[in-house]
């Protein structure tokens, strides 16, 4: 296993933001996490990236305990996020924001290989290259977003919500390149509101409620599976 | 406006104006310590007044080790060798006063997620106790057995003293611009804060480790993120405060030639005010507010009377404050572009 969650538990205060919450995900694979509003995706997310801190469990990444390393730590050993609301540098240009995903790299010929690889997912970002980023359109900032958290090379790439506040036509294409990156090589932890887009990109799925897992199983189990129908699917898929 | 009868003649308006500069120079080197934490952190250093204030002791104590406590009167050439084993000295001290302040006032409650407010009161804090410090050297000397050859200079009377350097760098004239002589001095001071303000503005706009900064206070958890050590980012930050401090040290001793316990207090509040004046938060913002603040306090000085210096400088603040907010250049170093 690449990435081991075991009995993850979270708190903000005193609330209980996630409770002991297992899942695995498998090297190669993509695995999506999906949920209501507040059902605790994004703290997930932030503590497998080392933003929360952890009241009790593990994250095991590639064997390695990681429960308590810094983040810029992960980041070396390869997980890296392209976090909920996109988190781009607004003062920096397309072309800073994407050497910044490469910060904690030094191989210099591997930086420019993998830009020339990002800037071939998002043409678009191309176009942009000198543009400051804060000025980027919002599918073109979540283009940046990912496109940055590819730029350090990832064993894992963390996605929170990245279809988020996209046209029809974009989700789609955020979609697909999604799959061209798991295809590229890279491990890709999804979490998503777009439950059916999500489920059908997924090897492995769980379904958050609450800060609990209520369900798990293969993507294509969970989209057939009555409950997660009624509560995520809006009936028909 | 008829320049020369407000300021008595026109080379005059000059000679004030230049005058002006120097001091405007050295502001914009504090400034600068200011402006980075506040960028960083979005926090006032209130303590950075004494990281200038050790900087110029440890100037003092250069001439004192390499000269002795006798008094004498050098020009700019015999003096430049003790001049720069001074800066070093001066950088070191103000560097290191920077980063025991980061480690000491500044990490901790940063790590616990303290409130800003908190984090300001522990930085007023360290100020005074730092303050106090330098004012218990003597006793400090003591313990190291240096007591007495510093006994002239480090013991006096009253430890709130001022203290002069016992070696005075007499300037000489270069050249003219309109009637006034511009010193070897006031270029050295003027040159030498203009270099250290381009190499840092430089270092943050063009080099990876500017970026890390400048990503950190853009986005701090997205720095993380992008594998920032934002620990590492904060810690840098005062020390490049404090070697600015530390050249600001050194040129101030240079002109002013004494110092005192509390030296850092009115030029911290100036410098400050430099930095909020040219946008806090914004590298070019501390230079322009710095140079701005010491020519129009100049000016003032001598149109209304030297008495008016400071009132002069504070209703600048807040007259630019009211028209502009966010200071003359306004965006901050999160925002600062390449
Ligand atoms: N910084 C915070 N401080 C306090 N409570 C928080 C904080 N962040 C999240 N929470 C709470 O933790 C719970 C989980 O939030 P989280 O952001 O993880 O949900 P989510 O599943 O990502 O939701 P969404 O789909 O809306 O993004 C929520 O109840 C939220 O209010
Ligand atoms: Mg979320």
């Amino acid at each position: 296993m690449l990435l081991e969650v075991e009995g993850l538990c979270v708190n903000y205060g005193h609330i209980e933001a996630i409770r002991d919450i297992s899942f695995t995900v498998e090297e190669g694979s993509v695995v999506t996490l999906i949920g209501a509003n507040g059902a605790g995706k994004t703290t997930t997310m932030k503590t497998l990236s080392g933003l929360r801190r952890v009241r009790a469990g593990r994250v095991v990444f590639d064997g390695n305990d990681i429960t308590h390393l810094p983040p810029y730590e992960r980041v070396k050993l390869g997980l890296s996020q392209s976090p909920e609301g996109r988190g781009i540098f607004p003062g920096m240009t397309v072309r800073e924001n994407l050497d910044m995903g490469a910060y904690a790299r030094k191989d210099k010929a591997g930086v420019a290989a993998d830009l020339d690889r990002a800037l071939g997912l998002f043409p678009r970002l191309q176009e942009r290259i000198a543009q400051v980023a804060g000025t980027l359109s919002g599918g073109e900032q979540q283009m940046l977003a990912i496109g940055r958290a590819l730029m350090a090379r990832p064993r894992v790439v963390l996605l929170d919500e990245p279809s988020m506040g996209l046209a029809p036509k974009l989700i789609q294409q955020i979609f697909s390149i999604i799959k061209e990156i798991n295809a590229q090589g890279t491990t890709v932890l999804l979490v998503e509101q777009n439950a059916a887009q999500a489920l059908k990109a997924a090897d492995e799925a769980y379904v958050l409620e609450t800060g609990e897992i209520v369900r798990s199983g293969t993507g294509a189990q969970l989209a057939g599976d009555e409950s997660v129908r009624a509560a995520y699917l809006g009936g028909d898929l | 406006m008829d320049l020369g009868a407000l300021f008595g003649s026109f080379d005059s308006f000059l000679s004030f104006t230049i005058g002006g500069l120097v001091f405007g120079a050295i502001y914009a080197l504090i400034a600068l310590g200011y402006t980075m934490v506040y960028g960083v952190l979005q926090l006032i250093n209130f303590a950075h007044s004494e990281v200038f204030m050790y900087g110029t002791f440890a100037v003092a104590w250069v001439f004192v080790f390499l000269h002795g406590t006798g008094s004498a009167t050098w020009d700019l050439k015999q003096a430049a060798p003790t001049l720069l084993v001074a800066l070093v000295a001066a950088m070191a001290m103000s560097a290191a006063i920077a980063l025991l302040l980061e480690r000491v006032a500044y990490r901790p409650l940063i790590k616990k997620n303290a409130p800003k407010l908190i984090i300001l009161i522990s930085a007023i804090g360290a100020s005074f106790a730092l303050s106090e410090a330098m004012g218990l050297r003597d006793r400090f000397a003591g313990w190291f057995g240096v007591d007495n050859k510093l006994a002239n200079y480090v013991t006096p009377a009253k430890a709130r003293d001022v203290y002069t350097n016992p070696v005075t760098i007499e300037p000489h004239g270069l050249f003219d611009i309109g009637g006034y002589t511009v010193t070897d001095v006031d270029l050295t001071i003027i040159v030498a804060a203009l270099a250290m303000m381009i190499v840092l503005d430089q270092l943050v706009r063009r080099t990876r480790f500017g970026r890390g900064i400048r990503s950190v206070a853009q986005d701090p958890e997205s720095a993380a993120l992008m594998g920032v050590n934002a620990t590492r980012v904060v810690q840098i930050t005062f020390l490049i405060g404090g070697l600015a401090a530390g050249v600001a040290a050194t040129l101030y001793m240079m002109k002013i030639g004494a110092t005192k316990q509390s030296a850092g207090f009115l030029l911290g509040v100036k410098a400050f005010t430099a930095a909020v004046m040219g946008g806090i938060g914004n590298l070019r913002g501390a230079l322009l507010g710095g140079l701005t603040l010491g020519v129009m306090e100049n000016w003032g000085a001598a149109v209304f009377g030297n008495e008016w210096r400071d009132v002069v400088s504070f209703v600048l603040l807040v007259l630019i404050l009211l028209v502009r907010p966010s200071g003359i250049l306004g965006e901050s170093l999160g925002k600062a572009r390449a």
